[in-house]
């Protein structure tokens, strides 16, 4: 077996300066001494939350680090040469040779003035491994085994001429091309739509296992590496958690940490039963200033108070924009939004105070959804005194009563956002839209940024509100597992319409629809050979079609 | 915080220039308009740096000139960034045809030269202090209204502002509270830049004879009183025009490391 070890790391240590707001510089440790082995031909995965160093780690495998991280102990040994302290020559040698790399973005990672053939086989070429026309025949290999469109002349377009999905297995040929002994996919489907994401994730797992090459899987999604990877190792703050074959560390975690990853998307809620709408959208079709394209298309929706309704659909289906079609940002060409058994203004400008103030909303990024230069106690208790016109001390008691309420606590009142963690910030978000006293808010793929332990603290959080006040949510996401979680009533959309609506155990429920039920089984679940069941499950509907 | 050599001097000279401007009365050993001594004599123990054109201490001359001159400037800034950073603020607030009548009214003044603009109406209006800063201080509102709409236009689109309209907050709330304070940090380098072009946009004023009005002394002004003694060998006119590239040197060494300190932070405090 020794003949086999391809990546030796022994006690690696990454350090990095770091620039804390409105402090002096400090250094900091990112990695603390992680041992890592690979064998050749086989696929590590590399899990854990951001910040956990999976990254850093996974880089380390060719002795790079990224703006301004030092690799500064430990040895990294590939095949059987020491790399960490090798010089710029021998390591200019080994990558896009030994060690190739797949980023997250294919899409800024492409030079757009370039055809992708010429960027495919650029690694090759340069190293001396091969010739321009073995090159590219191994390339257009690559693209068929891969599944891409007509794969001989595939290498021809731009980048912008195909898709995010296609890209993105573009980059794996780009990586495979020079035969590397390892590869390093960096969150290779996480940018992807659920849909696209699964047949890149085929693809990447059958190129892996025809070329033979070892690799390195870095992702945070644990049902995602589970059905690519031989082992899997669980970080955390820069430490090993666990170490294990992806059977043993999905089905019998040994450690705390991985159970409760492994248990993320487990959370249940009871459907409630139907009750009389609080929010009836009927029949909204609605169009960007300046186009001729609808990109709501009549749109029929009801929200019953103190209940939760979900719009799950792909980027691009029109989730968000029914989102700003009620909130009054983009006024409905045709079509009647009724809140509260009031007709509302379409425009936001002919609302009154009161309907503001009852529609409230929490946006994606919580980091752009606060004034950086505003304290939480300002931003929490603007509401308090814009609608309410608390002022002095009753408005910071209320603030700190909002706060404990978010589970945060004392002394937070006086902290910018930038002091917060990312699960904070959503909670002050939160905060702010409760502050209000709303009766609905439309929560916008509030917990996608987020880690999974910490989006599972944010949705229990918005379900104990929801139990104390009785407000309603119009939850917007692309993640079925939230969707199960947190959700009465569902509606699918899918190019601007609804095409499947009603209550949870409905529409979670077969008969399907086509677009349901495609988007239903992309959804990665954390068992082992979900994968190969779900392509199988396609190739048979196809063929019954 | 670590403050580079340049900076420390920059500070230290503006400083300087400042002290000098605001105590005038009780630093310039002579007064502004007296000929005490012959025509330009040579720097002496009684007239450290000479005397001018009619017989006038240069040294006193030039202590009260940078009084005029920095008060000048500061004011017509101060004048440009309040109409300028508020009507570009409002334009990228309220976009649509607030937008397009505010930036193409810029246009239209930018298209033609500051300097002959400010000509022509400073020959047609009356000639005193607050026309000359009116006059500087709304040509220069263009520039600072290019850069305030740039920077509030890429803050507009954020999240929070989004959610302080929905709160139905009025656009005074939305510019001052929301925009402009994440705004503050690239228009504080850019007031440092706009107010050495005002010293020399008065100075050149002033040397056509079109700014500052004798019997006041200012630098420019200065320079074109004593521009003849050159022929003979007099340096009476190298002074002002000395402490003019002084102090826009001094200025703008603070300027440039504000905006390279503040550059890492547009948009946010962490970075």
């Amino acid at each position: 077996m020794a003949d086999d070890l391809l990546l030796d790391i022994k006690g690696l240590v990454i350090e990095a300066t770091a620039y804390p707001p409105g402090e002096p510089p400090k250094e900091v440790t990112l990695v603390h001494g992680v041992d890592l082995q690979l064998q050749r031909g086989r696929v590590l995965g590399l899990i854990g939350e951001s910040g956990a160093g999976k990254s850093t780690i996974g880089l380390s495998a060719m002795a790079y680090g990224r703006g301004g991280v030092r690799l500064t102990g430990g040895t990294i040994r590939l095949n059987g040469r020491e790399i960490r302290t090798a010089g710029p020559q021998a390591l200019r040698a080994l990558r896009g040779k030994e060690v190739t790399y797949v980023s997250q973005s294919a899409a800024a990672s492409f030079n757009p003035a370039k055809r992708l053939m010429e960027q495919v086989i650029e690694t090759s070429l340069s190293h001396g491994i091969m010739g321009k026309a073995e090159a590219e025949a191994r390339a257009r290999a690559l693209f068929r085994k891969l599944g891409l469109p007509n794969p001989d002349t595939f290498g021809e377009r731009y980048p912008h001429q195909v898709s995010g999905g296609q890209l993105q297995r573009a980059m794996t040929a780009m990586a495979l091309c020079p035969k590397p002994d390892l590869v390093i996919f960096d969150e290779p489907t996480t940018a992807l739509d659920v849909t696209t994401q699964i047949d890149v994730l085929a693809a990447i797992k059958e190129a892996i296992r025809d070329t033979q090459v070892a690799a390195l899987y870095i992702t945070h999604d644990l049902a995602v590496v589970a059905q690519v990877a031989d082992d899997i190792m669980v970080l955390r703050h820069g430490r090993m958690v666990e170490l294990g074959t992806t059977d043993q560390i999905i089905n019998a975690p040994r450690e705390d940490y991985t159970r409760a990853l492994v248990s993320v998307r487990s959370l249940e809620h009871a459907e409630k039963t139907p009750a009389p709408p609080v929010l009836q959208v009927a029949n909204v079709t609605a169009r960007y200033r300046g186009t001729n394209f609808d990109v709501l298309k009549n749109v029929s929706i009801d929200l019953p108070a103190g209940q939760t309704l979900a719009v799950v659909g792909e980027s691009g289906s029109g989730k968000s924009t029914l989102a700003r079609a009620i909130t009054g940002l983009l006024p409905p060409t045709s079509g009647r939004i009724t809140f509260a058994g009031r007709v509302l203004s379409n425009d936001v400008k002919g609302r009154s105070k009161d309907d503001l103030r009852e529609i409230q909303m929490i946006y994606q990024m919580a980091d752009t959804a606060m004034n950086p230069r505003q304290t939480v106690g300002t931003i929490i208790g603007r509401p308090l005194e814009f609608y309410f016109g608390l002022k002095g001390a009753e408005r910071d008691r209320r603030v700190q009563e909002l706060l404990d309420q978010i589970e945060m606590g004392k002394g937070f009142a006086q902290r910018y956002p930038a002091e917060l963690s990312g699960g904070q910030k959503q909670r002050v978000c939160i905060a702010r839209a409760l502050a209000a006293k709303p009766k609905l808010i439309i929560c916008d793929e509030v917990t996608s940024a987020l880690d999974p332990l910490v989006a599972d603290g944010i949705l229990k959080l918005l379900l104990n509100l929801q139990a104390e006040s009785h407000v309603a949510y119009l939850f917007i996401t692309h993640d079925l597992a939230t969707v199960r979680a947190i959700s009465d009533k569902i509606a699918v959309m899918f190019k601007g319409a609804v095409v499947r609506y009603g209550q949870k155990s409905d529409v979670l429920a077969p008969p399907y629809d086509d677009y349901t039920d495609l988007l239903l089984s992309s959804v990665p679940e954390m068992e082992l050979g979900w994968l190969e069941r779900v392509i199988e499950h396609r190739r048979m509907a196809s063929a019954g079609n | 915080m670590r403050i580079p050599f340049s900076a420390l001097v920059g500070m230290v000279l503006t400083g300087g220039f400042l002290f000098i401007a605001v105590f005038a009365h009780f630093i310039a050993p002579y007064p502004i308009d007296a000929p005490v001594g012959g025509v330009w004599e040579s720097p002496s123990a009684s007239f450290w740096l000479g005397t001018d054109t009619i017989g006038r201490d240069i040294l006193s001359r030039l202590i009260y000139g940078a009084q005029i001159t920095i008060f000048v400037a500061l004011a017509s800034s101060v004048l440009a960034f309040s109409l300028g950073s508020f009507l570009g603020f409002l334009a990228a607030v309220k976009g649509g045809w607030v937008d397009q009548l505010l930036s193409r009214a810029v246009d239209l003044v930018m298209a033609i030269p500051a300097l002959i603009v400010a000509l022509v109406l400073l020959s047609v209006l009356p000639l005193n202090l607050t026309v000359l800063i009116l006059v500087m201080g709304v040509l220069d509102s263009t520039r600072v209204f290019r850069l305030s709409r740039a920077v509030a236009a890429d803050i507009a689109v954020m999240d929070y502002v989004e959610a302080a309209k929905l709160r139905g907050e009025k656009g005074n709330w939305v510019i001052f509270r929301e925009i402009l304070p994440n705004a503050l940090s690239p228009l504080v380098a850019e007031f440092g830049l706009r107010f050495i072009f005002a010293v020399l946009f008065i100075s050149t004023l002033s040397f056509l004879g079109l700014g500052v009005q004798p019997p006041l002394a200012d630098w420019g002004g200065m320079v074109k009183e004593n521009k003849d003694g050159l022929i003979y060998g007099k340096s009476a006119a190298l002074l002002p025009a000395g402490a003019i590239a002084a102090l826009a040197i001094s200025v703008n060494l603070v300027a440039d490391w504000i905006l390279t300190r503040t550059s890492s932070l547009k948009g946010g405090r962490g970075g």
